[in-house]
């Protein structure tokens, strides 16, 4: 029997396999940030050990920057002086803020041409799965596991299980990759992935950009999931091709001919698999407080007691924090404030997807409306293409790169109450700030909508 | 790490499904660059409600949280195990926790209890009925034991072994540097080094 693109990345890694005991893996790309890696650096100070492979690891600052021209408050610039002071003695390489290179680090890594197909690639961040786009084996660690990837460049694990989520068909014209994870959620549940890598497949998947399967393996762990991948295809050697840190000449051809032989074999099995027709999605707006509680924005306010017995009780919290009353047509429920940026959504192409909604328009009033670029190569491309000027003149702001109001450590929050339509990817109690209301949307639909004042599809504006 | 054995002590009931880490720790917290004092940090947002079951003074002490399905979801913050861990707990109980919750909470030596939503629910019932109620885990025999109740959970032998050992995983991965050495001797040219 064949094998998995997942397995055949990971059985590549192995350095160490021995009976009762996690695989030992080995770490082609360690990225590094400055929020969950201080403790890790102490910790290696403290045991007197030394990084390992410094040029397999790449540091930058995203999560606590400003993307303003504001200075940092007291405590983040600590945290961002701590980067920089950690990267200098342990001799990392750091894209601080400021540098044209800086961004979110899994925005700035695939740009780069850091992320190539069969890599395995860890980070102090749960969206690692991001760079399984590219066919790499990517997945987030918390503090622990970071020191230990910075002492050894490997990492103990136990072999995930495989899932497949199929998604056959043609999309239809307002949807887009994020409307097809939301869906793949909706349907698989906050923790249908959980222990397992899903490889997504099927036509609908083949047929996206590498920028629209970024989006949707960013999701993975929306689902639960450890990681999430797309096998490397044309779409995924064109994306790499030329990019800074990519192979060049005859390397180039030699890891054109490896990649190609990493897609899941046709006799390989899955351990689960679950088929998605394309066709049918429609663009998703979340209603509650975790991703996979949403519906299509045709869809009303759900009420708990139709939904199955084990998520009423969720649902009914959810919609107390979120002050909606069931019924609700989603297009009748107004926002306070629409963000466009995160790992998941604020990469070129999803702000010229909501550039080509907002040209000639204006944000309805009273609406605040955040553009943040994912980083700032990604800011100077739109910013050469004139989407700053379409946003701006919309009534956007336009920012510098950073994580920003996806998680709300920056000054970038929303005030207790303020309902967002936001392109970034959790919908946490509380995730935007303290209070805040989130709606996960597509970029094209977070465009629309603060033109609308409420919930849209580009279509519905005259 | 320091090895964990038994634990015994009071339980708190949170049992919620979906309880993600920016509610465990929220991301203000996230600025600091120590590893230490997130207790005050944990639950802060639920906390805000004099009935949230944290602020419940008979349960003051509890050292294991019964929690529900899907704990520990979302970002991969180690942040919200020190804060369990700062707040006095040291196992977590419930039906299924989230992967890197779980890596984390073993890394740090907060015993992840993964049971049956049968036992977890009984369990629930029992310290609400009478919030003195012991609950005991033991890690060698995998089993979590209430008056009245006993179940085991799943925890493989390598993890056991570290929790019950205190071991530091750098040490331990260390003592096969030669292996280490002899897979990057063999890895391909063209993959990328950052310099």
């Amino acid at each position: 029997m064949g094998t998995t693109l997942s397995e055949k990345v990971w059985e590549r890694h192995v350095v160490r396999r021995a009976p009762g005991e996690p695989d030992l893996l080995y770490v082609d790309l360690h990225l590094v940030h400055e929020v969950t890696s201080p403790q890790a650096f102490e910790g290696l100070r403290l045991a007197k050990r030394r990084v390992r492979r410094p040029e397999l690891t790449l540091a930058t600052m995203d999560h606590n920057v400003p993307t303003n021209d504001e200075p940092a408050e007291e405590i983040s610039a600590r945290q961002i002086e701590a980067m920089a002071r950690n990267a200098r003695e342990f001799g990392i390489r750091c894209y601080p803020t400021g540098d044209p290179r800086q961004g979110i680090v899994h925005v700035i890594s695939p740009q780069l041409g850091l992320t190539q197909p069969g890599m395995t690639i860890v980070c102090g961040d749960s969206h690692t799965s991001t760079h399984g786009a590219l066919g790499a084996l990517a997945w987030g660690i918390g503090t622990s596991e970071i020191e230990h990837v910075l002492a050894t460049q490997t990492i103990a694990l136990t072999k995930p299980g495989t899932m497949a989520v199929i998604v056959e068909g043609v999309l239809p014209m307002d949807c887009a990759a994020k409307d097809v994870i939301l869906g793949i959620i909706a349907r698989i549940g906050t923790a249908g992935g959980t222990g397992k890598v899903i490889e997504y497949r099927g036509a609908a998947i083949r047929a996206l950009s590498m920028e629209g399967r970024l989006t949707i393996c960013n999701m993975s762990i929306e689902a639960g999931a450890r990681a999430g991948m797309v096998a490397p295809d044309e779409v995924t050697f064109a994306w790499l091709e030329g990019r800074p840190f990519a192979p060049k000449g005859v390397q180039w051809q030699q890891a054109l001919d490896d990649w190609r032989a990493l897609a899941t074999d046709a006799d390989a099995r899955f351990d689960s698999e679950v088929a998605i027709d394309a066709s049918a999605l429609r663009p998703y707006v979340t209603w509650g407080t975790n991703p996979a509680q949403s519906v299509t924005i045709d869809g009303d306010v759900p009420d708990p007691d139709a939904l199955p017995a084990a998520t009423r009780e969720s649902a009914r919290r959810a919609l107390r924090y979120q002050d909606l009353t069931p019924g609700t047509p989603m297009r009748e429920i107004s926002v306070d404030a629409v963000f466009i940026g995160s790992c998941s959504n604020a990469r070129l192409e999803d702000l010229r997807s909501a550039a080509e909604v907002v040209r000639g328009r204006h944000v309805r009033s009273g609406i605040r409306g955040l553009v943040v670029p994912g980083s700032m190569g990604v800011k100077a491309d739109a910013e050469r293409e004139g989407l700053d000027r379409i946003f701006t003149d919309a009534g956007f702001e336009w920012r510098d790169a950073g994580c920003s109001m996806c998680l709300g450590m920056n000054p970038d929050i929303l005030r207790p109450g303020e309902r967002c339509a936001s392109t970034s990817n959790r919908n946490f109690e509380g995730r935007q700030g303290p209070g805040g209301r989130t709606h996960l949307v597509s970029p094209a639909v977070a465009a629309a909508t603060a033109i609308a004042g409420h919930f849209a599809l580009p279509s519905d504006l005259r | 790490m320091e090895p964990v054995r038994r634990i015994v002590g009071r339980a708190l009931p949170l049992a919620r499904a979906d309880v993600d880490t920016d509610q465990i720790i929220p991301s203000q917290w996230l600025k600091r660059l120590e590893r230490t004092g997130y207790g005050p940090g944990l639950f802060e947002a639920w906390r805000k409600d004099p009935a949230f079951v944290l602020n419940d003074p008979r349960y003051d002490g509890a050292v294991v949280l019964l929690a529900g399905a899907n704990f520990g979801s979302g970002s991969s913050r180690e942040h919200a195990v020190w804060a369990l861990l700062d707040a006095g707990f040291r196992a977590v109980v419930a039906p299924r926790l989230a992967d890197i919750f779980r890596n984390n909470a073993l890394r740090n030596g907060l015993v992840p209890v993964e049971t049956d939503a049968d036992t977890v629910a009984k369990l629930v019932d029992t310290v609400r009925r009478d919030p003195t109620t012991s609950i005991a885990i033991d890690v060698e025999r995998s089993t979590v034991e209430a008056p009245g109740l006993r179940a085991t959970f799943v925890l493989d032998e390598f993890s056991r072994t570290r929790l019950l050992e205190g071991l530091d995983d750098i040490a331990v991965t260390l003592r096969h540097e030669r292996d280490i050495g002899a897979f990057e001797a063999k890895r391909p040219e063209w993959l990328p080094r950052v310099r």
